[in-house]
């Protein structure tokens, strides 16, 4: 299973983010037109994938927190306590041992499509956070 | 181990308090048992802020002593025993009681008594003094039943004493012997300014007048006969015409006692007999009785250093500088006022228009500032003060010091000019060299210097130059002092409101690209939000808007620990009609929600699913409700008690003005929550006290108070304005509400946005009020907008497609969080803990 189409651009919502089950994951997805306008990113790509769960929070609330970026880094900040985590890498800003999944993510045509098999710097960094 | 010696102190005002405060923090304290005499029926207080007694100060918020701190110290105190003799032969004294104890050292705090000039019917009835507690009460109750009152002396205490002759609400007099107010303190022309300043406040000034005979009135209880063949008739007279040191128990005991009073102290604050100090008001040094509580506090350190073996320091006089606010008007006085020094040169300032007089007094060579003299805006004092004590040189034109300046530039005296030596705060004579260690070792806030130097926590009028004193400081050491909103704008919240109201900018986009960088983030985007709601009003999910809000108001709704949401319905004043209970009730059972009563008099329901809210709003609306906006940094509830319409000791109906005021204010955008209250009768049962704005309802109109708060750091409010009827009340609250939302910071509440703010209270006063900076209009108009533009947020969204979008769960699935779990307690849903978890929602990893 690699690229999943999701829904189209129509359904996300600008500059924030929206919640899709895909393959049976809470999946947060930010669409971010305005990336363009900015040297934050190395791809320009205007989607971000990752998983909805927040781990310090406890619950799926990540798609509704409001993005951004902090020195350079793009961002989600979660709605229950504020931490910040990279939408790019997964990790947590204020705590260096916790990440969360980070998903393949691109808009084909009008689709917006999701891959659920991890991106893989993320896979190394929680490999090197559990050992 | 040697037995401890006795230390006793007789006298437990203000500067015998400081004394023990002081020698407690001393290692020397060891050495000592410590005892104490109270003639009075309670421990120190603040007796400068007494008339603050009237405002609605109590007697318990007036105490200088913190709870425990006799027992904590092991200090024997007797209160309300007056020691009456000393037995220099046997170091014993004896108090009225009859208690007897034995000395080593011993130290008179015994202060001054109100002078009470010899004139025939000076012990008449209603003939009172302003000194201790007592005083104020028997002033209470003579106020009672007379109309008028007239102050003997118009110095610093005869006009605190007029205020709270005002306060009191009686006509007022002051009469002075002397052809100015303050004489002391002030020239001719500052006195002036001052009278006219006084008389536009209605207390009624005579100077030049010597009271010859209080006899029997005709209309009032009293009538002062004046040598000049005038006459006045007033009910109460409050004698201010200055202090005599309380010297008799020293002088009984043979001690030397000057000519016209005051027991002679040394520099080290010695008395004739070495084992007796005397300090405060008591103490005659170098020919001078010292009528203010900085050089007693002085004297009070002196002793305590002299006990502690320090010989290097001494009492070697203190600078008699005041700045105080006498009713409402700023008076200040520094050093030789009068230019009294040889070959001293005057520059004066005087604006009839808006009543300031300044002066300055400069040495021959115009390089050092000798004294000055400031009525009617005081702002320039600590940085005279600064230019007086220390020695430092005059900038070019001294002038320039008082004359306004008409750009925005500074013409203050930098923090960095000053000498390590320079005493910013007299209370406590904190050393800027001691600020600037306290910083170095750690201290970067206001309130870590004031723990652990002291400094700002007197009277309070140094705050300003402390907080300078540490940015400046903290800067040198490399910390940014950034004021700046966060990384993506260089500017402060007020800024940005102001270049949104100036460039009319409606779209958070358009303020980045113009005045910011970067995409934004959680502290910008709600922040912009909340501006352009508050000076727009356009609905806070339109396009533009939506991806801005923090969760709450994203979804209208407050999110919880596990994602779900609280809904909350405004009920207005807390009145709910039962049928709108039912309803209230019906949906709540229908969904299943858990349903708490919430502090400010409304419902809560918890456990709503994200895709729920639309469906539970809906039918609350069709039910009659409206959005209560809990989930917005906005106007909260207005609690109110029932009032007049049922309570037998109800005024006023604070229910209707409690309704009118929160439909008048909701939905409004603000830099933090704002919550009112309004009681019926000053027997506050809505703790209108404790909110941002509390209104009660006495005989003669509302009275209104501001800038309270509950919560972490709780905060009586201030009493604002009295006696208001309710067109002048809503405009007074119109005008306060759009200032805090135009300047305050984000996540201000009102309180800190007050204290925060140079010249407090009184500025406020002066902006809200008086009207100072001619914004009223202005800042009614703003509220007028946001109150024609009011629309509930709910309603308009059940009732658009595009904007329900948001509340679906799933973007492609109608199912719903599995990782949401209720278990029932008390018949009731709530949360599952972890370990109630059975099937965890595990985040596989590939």
């Amino acid at each position: 299973m690699q690229w999943q189409n999701v829904c189209s651009v129509a359904d996300l919502a600008e500059n924030s983010g929206v919640c899709a089950l895909v393959n049976g994951l809470q999946v947060a997805i930010f669409y971010i037109p305005d990336i363009r306008s900015t040297n934050l990113s190395l791809f320009s790509n205007p989607v971000y994938a990752i998983n909805n769960y927040d781990p310090i929070g406890k619950a799926n609330v990540l798609s509704r927190g409001i993005v951004g970026d902090i020195n350079g880094q793009l961002i989600v900040s979660s709605p229950l306590y504020k931490q910040h985590f990279n939408l790019e890498t997964g990790r947590c800003l204020e705590n260096e041992t916790v990440a969360v999944p980070v998903y393949a993510c691109r808009i084909d045509e009008d689709r917006v499509q999701v891959d659920t098999r991890l991106v893989a710097p993320l896979r190394q960094l929680i490999k090197q956070g559990t050992e | 181990m040697s037995e401890k010696q006795t230390l006793l102190v007789i006298g437990n005002g203000m500067v015998g308090q400081h004394f023990l405060a002081t020698l407690v923090k001393n290692p020397i304290k060891e050495q000592y048992n410590i005892v104490t005499f109270c003639e009075e029926p309670r421990a120190a207080y603040d007796r400068v802020h007494l008339s603050a007694f009237f405002s609605g100060t109590s007697a318990k918020e007036l105490s200088l002593v913190e709870d425990g701190f006799f027992e904590q110290n092991d200090i024997t105190i007797h209160i309300g025993d007056k020691a009456v003799s000393i037995d220099r032969e046997q170091k014993i004294v004896t108090s009225e009681k009859g208690i007897q104890v034995h000395y080593d050292k011993l130290v008179l705090a015994t202060g001054s008594y109100p002078f009470v000039p010899p004139v025939p019917g000076h012990d008449r009835p209603q003939c009172l003094v302003y000194r201790t507690i007592e005083d104020l009460e028997a002033m209470t109750e003579a106020a009672k039943t007379g109309k008028v009152g007239t102050v003997v002396g118009g110095g610093l205490l005869g006009l605190e004493a007029a205020k709270a002759l005002k306060d009191l609400g009686l006509q007022t007099h002051v009469v002075e012997f002397a052809p100015r107010l303050m004489a002391v303190q002030l020239d001719d022309a500052g006195g002036a300014m001052l009278r006219r300043k006084i008389e536009a406040l209605g207390v009624v000034v005579h100077t030049s007048k010597n009271t010859s005979l209080i006899t029997d009135g005709e209309q009032c209880v009293n009538k002062m006969c004046f040598a000049d063949g005038e006459e006045l008739e007033t009910d109460i007279v409050l004698f201010s015409a200055g202090i005599r040191p309380r010297d008799d128990i020293a002088r009984a005991c043979g001690l030397d006692v000057g000519q016209r009073g005051g027991i002679v102290i040394n520099n080290d604050c010695k008395t004739s007999d070495p084992d007796i100090y005397a300090i405060g008001e008591c103490a005659l040094w170098n020919g001078m009785i010292y009528g203010l509580v900085a050089p007693g506090y002085a004297m009070a350190r002196t002793v305590v250093n002299n006990l502690a073996g320090n010989i290097d320091s001494s009492f070697t006089g203190a600078d008699m500088s005041t700045k105080l606010k006498l009713m409402g008007v700023d008076v200040a006085s520094i050093g030789d006022a009068h230019a009294k020094t040889q070959g001293a040169m005057v520059y004066s300032y005087q604006n009839g228009a808006s009543e300031v007089y300044k002066r300055l007094v400069v040495s021959e060579d115009k390089k050092y500032l000798l004294g000055a003299v400031l009525v009617g805006d005081a702002a320039g004092y600590s940085t005279l003060l600064q230019y007086c004590l220390n020695g430092i040189e005059l900038p070019e034109n001294p002038d320039a010091l008082i004359l306004p300046s008409r750009s925005d530039e500074s013409v203050g005296l930098g923090v960095d000019a000053l000498p390590a030596s320079a005493t910013v705060c007299s209370c406590y004579n904190v050393t800027k060299g001691s600020i600037c260690s306290a910083i170095e070792a750690g201290c970067t806030t206001v309130d870590d210097l004031k723990q652990q130097t002291q400094a700002a926590t007197g009277c309070g009028g140094c705050a300003t130059l402390v907080k300078s004193v540490l940015n400046s400081e903290l800067a040198k050491q490399g910390y940014a002092v950034n004021t700046d909103l966060c990384e993506h704008f260089a500017y402060t919240r007020q800024d940005l409101v102001n270049l949104i109201r100036v460039k009319q900018i409606k779209t958070f986009t358009e303020l980045l690209t113009e005045h910011g960088k970067g995409l934004g983030c959680e502290i910008c985007k709600p922040t912009v939000a909340s501006i352009l709601a508050s000076q727009w009003n356009e609905h806070i999910l339109e396009t533009d808007h939506a991806a801005l809000q923090d969760t709450n108001d994203k979804f209208l709704a407050n999110m919880q620990k596990d994602g779900t949401y609280s809904v909350v319905p405004r009920i207005t004043g807390g009145e709910i009609s039962p049928d709108m209970l039912i309803a209230l009730g019906q949906v709540g059972k229908k969904y299943q929600l858990y349903t708490k009563i919430t502090g400010g008099q409304r419902v809560d329901l918890f456990g709503a699913r994200l895709e729920q809210l639309p469906l539970i709003w809906k039918e609350l609306i069709d039910a009659g409700f409206e959005s209560g906006h809990a989930y917005g940094k906005s106007l909260r509830t207005v609690k109110s008690c029932v009032g007049s319409s049922w309570c037998r000791y109800g005024v006023d109906d604070s229910v209707s003005l409690a309704i009118e005021l929160e439909n008048r204010y909701k939905g409004l955008r603000s830099p933090h929550k704002i919550k009112f209250a309004v009681s019926g009768c000053t027997r506050e049962c809505a703790e209108a006290q404790s909110k941002d704005v509390g209104v009660i309802a006495t005989e003669n109109g509302w009275n209104l108070y501001v800038c309270g708060n509950g919560g972490m750091k709780p905060r009586h409010a201030d009493l604002f304005a009295t006696g208001l009827d309710k067109a002048t009340l809503i405009k007074t609250i119109d005008r306060f509400l759009s200032f805090y939302v135009r300047t305050a910071d984000r996540l201000q509440r009102t309180s800190v946005w007050m204290e925060n703010m140079e010249g407090g209270l009184d500025y406020l006063k002066s902006v809200i009020i008086d009207d100072k900076l001619s914004l009223g209009e202005e800042l009614e108009q703003q509220m007028q907008t946001v109150i024609d533009t009011y629309q509930c947020e709910w309603k308009t969204t059940i009732e658009n497609e595009e904007k329900l979008k948001h509340f679906r769960y799933f973007i492609n699935s109608d199912a719903t969080d599995d990782n949401v779990i209720f278990v029932e307690e008390r018949g009731q849903i709530r949360p599952a803990r972890d370990e109630e978890r059975k099937h965890f929602n595990l985040v596989e990893v590939a």
